[in-house]
């Protein structure tokens, strides 16, 4: 039951089949078997779970018929959750009980959903292998010594592995899709906008997004259906008409018209990653899409500009944490500064220190035009580039990442670890929404395809990933997972 | 663009983080490698451009003058690593 | 060498909204501390700004009142710096496109002449906290009810030349915001202060010289006392050979000096970007028309009505119109009295002697318009005379009876009454012969004596015009 879809286990509970208890049951079961070794959830909530479990069947049993009742889910660690920890990965949260509860949160909540527990994560969602988690890498089900990408790796490795029905992440420049490419699942970056943004601790303010992993592209609807909506505490949240996402998902894909941008089939794609994606778009052409080449000349830009821009606003989001109000604090502090300064270096990671540099550097007197600003204006050309594109084509396909799932602790430098992200970036700085869906496999390992639709768009998205999923079978392969007790038994 | 050890230093405190000697030198070195890949953005002419700081043209939402805040003071404080009083505690602010 | 001063002011406002510039917290002075900061105060993480709509129409009724251009588009930006106080690490504020842009106001100098200073901006940003100096086994003590409070940060131009300009700059400024009803502007609670830019050159140089910057100033007595000693300093050091260092000077009150802040001379760099958390603010000509629908007539405008319409002096309608409280007192007891000459004269003097005296706000006086217009009307009605009626003016401040109860129950009405003035002049003429001899003689002017004996006998009620004519009858 545990490796069913959210709309497969619905039925289920709504049949009577099993129970919102039995279910979450069986997936803490599986948490206590494999977590061990996965390391995918920071915070199990068993207890609290189990409490509502029970109340969802309650509610059933009273007729209740909300979305996601009784099914559990798994939370990534930055959205804060109201009377349990969240540490967004980071040791300078590592006694954080937040007070109150991200919209996200709130809203799963309010649709019946159960919560599993907070999911593993680069810090500050600062990486693309999730290496950089205080609480130590999550591994990928695939094969333990491979990373399952980053940010929201603990989420992607939840949900791959089955340790949730389906779990929440948030997305800056990939954190959704890479992970999501590299377990073998399907997640979503919705529009910049689309989701509240309240109690989803920031990264980049003007580039985050949360949004679901999920096993297929129906539950992303699904969960997109709960999950977005304006919010009156988050400005940057969009009003906009409500939507079903799950209405369009049956149409025919007869006209698409799909392109494919020659830079992200270019040097540096791994062969089989390349000849995963033709052979899933040539399934599309089948469903009757036809394709063309298109052009987004700015492409080799937006790694640079996105690491002007969000390192930028992360220094300012990161000042927050002090050591006054909340959070770590260094030991005997001789005076003020001595406790910002030790307080945040050892509180921090390296990376996000790193980050925090060069944001710092880039806002610094004297280097705001050359850096900040051009950023930002190569983040237009960016946005030009798919403006321009989306005249011709109703939707853009390629690969989430240029390689599979890489070695935990395989990629030493940070340049080389921001290139992992090299055809996800783009869409955080042109607000748009992509989704990336399994389409083969390398090595044994996932190959994740990437649809981007224009904005506000995801409804296409969403059809065309659904009806790709019901001519391929790829996001129904299963890992086979071995825990540390059944492998000392096979030694 | 490259970063000196001092600038990492002046980086460093700008930010309040502590890097000793050693640090500098390798942090400035892994910075400016960073800001390597960044340099590229200056290879394209971008003159009559405009920044674009949002992904949509959206505009402020306002909110109506209303206080609906209850105190949770002494929830809020059992976070703080250390209080007195109702106030948050920090070595002496020198003015 | 004879030095010109150059000062420019940054006045900081805080708006009198009821809820925080960004969170629904309240902004009510002398909470508890920090019972008034919520999780968006405290800056938890995940937590996110929202616009106070109230600060915005009160940022451009400002900017309207002083003839400003509305910034169309105003932006905010992250000013970024570390402080206890700050809980964000960030201070919100706006730099490149505050929502008020130039504009002016023109003040009125001793010499009656009058002046344009130039307003260069008014920017949105958010309150700091304040950090408690009291001893916490050595620790400083953080209360963050005042962070997030809406200010508006008015600064000038470097328009002003002397100390004494710079405190009838901040009165108008002060005159016009209290008009506007968009803060308390208290300088002593801190819901208006003062920094001030400070530079002396030498007549005829056209570039400006180093400023100085002075902050921690309370009160509009200690503007002038700090900018004086400011200059003077600048003075002697230029004087004795060296230059004046760029640097942020604090004003200490009980020493009448200036002292160098050195902990914040560390070069400042802070780092200001457009805050991603927060759109553009697009203001619209419809939003600027019902805003201007909501001014209520300003200062100039009121002395100029006065002038016109109750034939002050222009002197006189600038003192009554500098506050809106007294301009009212004004305009009611003028209007229910018929009297605006006595009224002014009234308001302006006894009025503002008896505030004076107590400390008191005109709202806390225990003589409100309505009475003081019922004395006036009793002057006129020669119910009693000029010099009695501030004898009834100061019963008035203790006792709260009606005007024509204490003229009763003293006994002050002024005696008309022909029969009763006529023994009254019998009892002089024949109490002073030797006076009345000399008038018969032609010595007229004596009769100014008799007169001031009958009001003396008559304990000041008696007309002195009844007398007076009654009295060269008889004689």
């Amino acid at each position: 039951m545990i490796e069913k879809t959210v709309a497969e286990l619905s039925e289920a509970l709504a049949s009577g089949e099993i129970t919102s208890v039995e279910l979450t049951r069986a997936y803490l079961d599986r948490i206590a078997l494999h977590n061990t070794e996965l390391n995918a959830y920071i915070t199990v909530c068993e207890e609290s779970a189990l409490e509502q479990a029970r109340i969802a069947d309650e509610q059933r049993a009273a007729g209740s018929t909300l979305p996601l009742l009784g099914i559990p889910i798994a939370h990534k660690d930055l959205f804060c959750t109201k009377g349990v920890l969240t540490t967004s990965g980071s040791k300078i949260l590592h006694n954080f009980i937040s007070p109150y509860d991200a919209t996200v949160v709130e809203r799963m909540q309010a649709a019946g959903a159960v919560m599993l527990g907070k999911t593993n994560m680069d810090e500050f969602a600062m990486g693309s292998s999730n290496e950089s988690s205080y609480y130590g890498a999550a591994r990928n089900p695939w094969n333990v010594d491979k990373v399952p990408g980053g940010s929201s790796g603990g989420s992607a490795a939840a949900v791959a592995a089955d340790l949730c029905a389906m779990a929440t992440g948030t997305d800056t420049g990939g954190s959704i899709r890479q992970p999501a490419a590299f377990c073998g699942i399907t997640g979503i970056k919705p529009s910049y906008g689309r989701i509240s943004r309240w109690g989803m601790i920031a990264y980049a303010s003007s580039l985050d997004q949360a949004g679901p992993l999920c096993k297929s592209a129906e539950d992303a609807a699904l969960l997109l259906n709960v999950m977005a909506g304006v919010d009156d505490k988050d400005s940057t949240s969009i009003s906009l008409p409500e939507e079903d996402f799950t209405a369009s998902l049956n149409e025919s894909l007869e006209g698409l018209k799909i392109g494919l941008p020659k830079q992200h089939f270019a040097e540096g794609l791994d062969a089989g990653i390349e000849a995963a994606i033709r052979n899933a778009v040539a399934e599309l052409e089948a469903l009757g899409a036809t394709v063309k080449e298109i052009d987004l000349p700015n492409s080799d830009l937006a790694i640079s500009a996105y690491y002007v821009i969000a390192p930028a606003e992360a220094s300012a989001n990161l000042s927050r944490f002090d050591g006054v109000r909340y959070g770590y604090r260094c030991e005997n502090p001789v005076d003020l500064e001595d406790m910002y300064k030790r307080s945040r270096s050892e509180g921090f990671g390296d990376e996000v220190k790193r980050r925090i540099m060069v944001g710092t550097y880039a806002l610094s007197a004297g280097f705001y035009d050359a850096y900040y600003r051009k950023a930002q204006k190569i983040r237009r050309l960016v946005k030009e580039d798919y403006a321009r594109a989306f005249e011709e084509v109703d939707v853009i396909i390629g690969p989430t990442t240029p390689s599979p799932a890489f070695g935990l602790d395989s990629i030493k430098d940070s340049v080389t670890m921001y290139l992992e992200d090299i055809y996800t970036i783009a869409l955080n700085l042109a607000g748009l929404p992509g989704i990336s869906v399994p389409a083969g496999f390398v090595d044994g390992l996932p190959v994740g395809m990437q649809i981007v639709a224009t904005d506000f768009a995801e409804a296409k998205l969403l059809n065309v990933a659904h009806q790709f999923q019901k001519v391929t079978d790829w996001h129904m392969r299963k890992p086979i997972l071995r825990n540390a007790a059944s492998q000392q038994r096979e030694a | 663009m490259s970063l000196t050890k001092d600038d990492a230093e002046k980086i460093a405190h700008l930010a309040r983080l502590h890097i000793s000697e050693t640090e500098a030198t390798e942090v400035a070195g892994r910075v400016t490698d960073i800001l390597a890949l960044i340099d590229k953005m200056q290879s394209i002419d971008t003159e009559n451009v405009e920044p674009l700081a949002h992904p949509f043209d959206a505009v402020q939402k306002l909110r109506p003058d209303i206080v609906t805040e209850k105190d949770q003071r002494d929830d809020l404080q059992t976070l703080a690593p250390l209080s007195q009083d109702g106030l948050y505690l920090v070595p002496k602010v020198i003015e | 060498m004879q030095y010109e001063t150059v000062i420019g002011l940054e006045v900081h406002v805080q708006l009198s909204t009821e809820s925080k510039l960004f969170s629904g917290s309240s902004t009510k002075f002398g909470a508890e501390p920090n019972t008034q900061a919520n999780i968006f105060d405290l800056a938890l993480p995940g937590t996110l700004p929202v616009l106070n709509e109230k600060a915005v129409a009160m940022a451009v009724k400002f900017g309207l009142a002083i003839g400003a251009d509305i910034g169309k588009i105003s932006v905010f930006d992250r000013k970024n710096y570390f402080y206890p106080d700050l809980p964000k690490g960030y201070q919100v504020s706006q730099l490149d496109y505050p929502t008020v842009g130039k504009g002016s106001l023109t003040v009125t100098l001793e010499d009656g002449s009058e002046k344009v200073i130039g307003v260069t901006r008014a920017h949105m940003e958010e309150d700091a906290g304040k950090s408690l100096h009291e001893d916490y086994h050595g620790m400083s003590g953080i209360d963050l009810n005042r962070a997030g409070t809406p200010l508006l940060e008015i600064v000038s131009e470097p328009d002003i030349r002397s100390a004494k300009e710079a405190v009838a700059y901040l009165k108008k400024l002060h005159s016009i915001i209290r008009y506007l009803d968009i803060s308390d502007a208290i300088m002593a609670q801190g819901s208006m202060r003062c920094d001030a830019n400070v530079s002396i050159r030498p007549v005829g140089q056209e570039e400006f010289g180093t400023r100085t910057e002075i902050k921690n100033i309370n009160s509009f007595k200690f503007v002038e006392k700090a900018i004086n000693y400011e200059v003077r300093r600048q003075q002697e050091v230029i004087e004795d050979g060296g230059r004046v260092v760029q640097e942020t000077r604090l004003y200490d009150a009980d020493r009448d000096e200036t002292r160098s802040m050195r902990s914040k001379e560390v070069a400042n760099d802070y780092r200001y970007f457009p805050e991603p958390d927060l759109l553009p603010i697009v203001i619209d000509d419809a939003y600027i028309d019902a805003i201007r629908e909501q001014l209520p007539e300003l200062p100039d405008a009121r002395a100029e009505r006065f002038t016109q319409e109750f034939g002050l002096s222009e002197y006189d309608a600038g003192v009554l119109v500098a506050s809106r409280e007294m301009a009212d007192y004004f305009e009611t007891a003028a209007k229910l009295s018929d009297d605006a000459k006595l009224a002014a004269n009234w308001v302006s003097q006894d009025l503002q002697a008896l505030l004076n005296k107590h400390s008191w706000e005109i709202s806390e006086s225990p003589i409100q318009a309505e009475r003081l217009a019922d004395l006036i009307k009793r002057i006129k009605d020669n119910t009693i005379s000029g010099k009695i009626a501030k004898t009834v003016f100061e019963t008035m401040v203790e006792d709260s009876s009606s005007v024509d109860a204490i003229i009763e129950a003293k006994g002050l009405k002024q005696v008309t009454d022909s029969g009763a003035l006529e023994s009254l002049v019998d009892q002089v003429i024949a109490e002073n012969p030797d006076q009345v001899q000399q008038y018969r003689d032609g010595k007229v002017q004596v009769i100014g004596f008799l007169v001031g004996q009958c009001m003396q006998l008559s304990k000041g009620k008696a007309n002195p015009a009844q007398v007076n004519e009654l009295l060269r009858s008889k004689l």
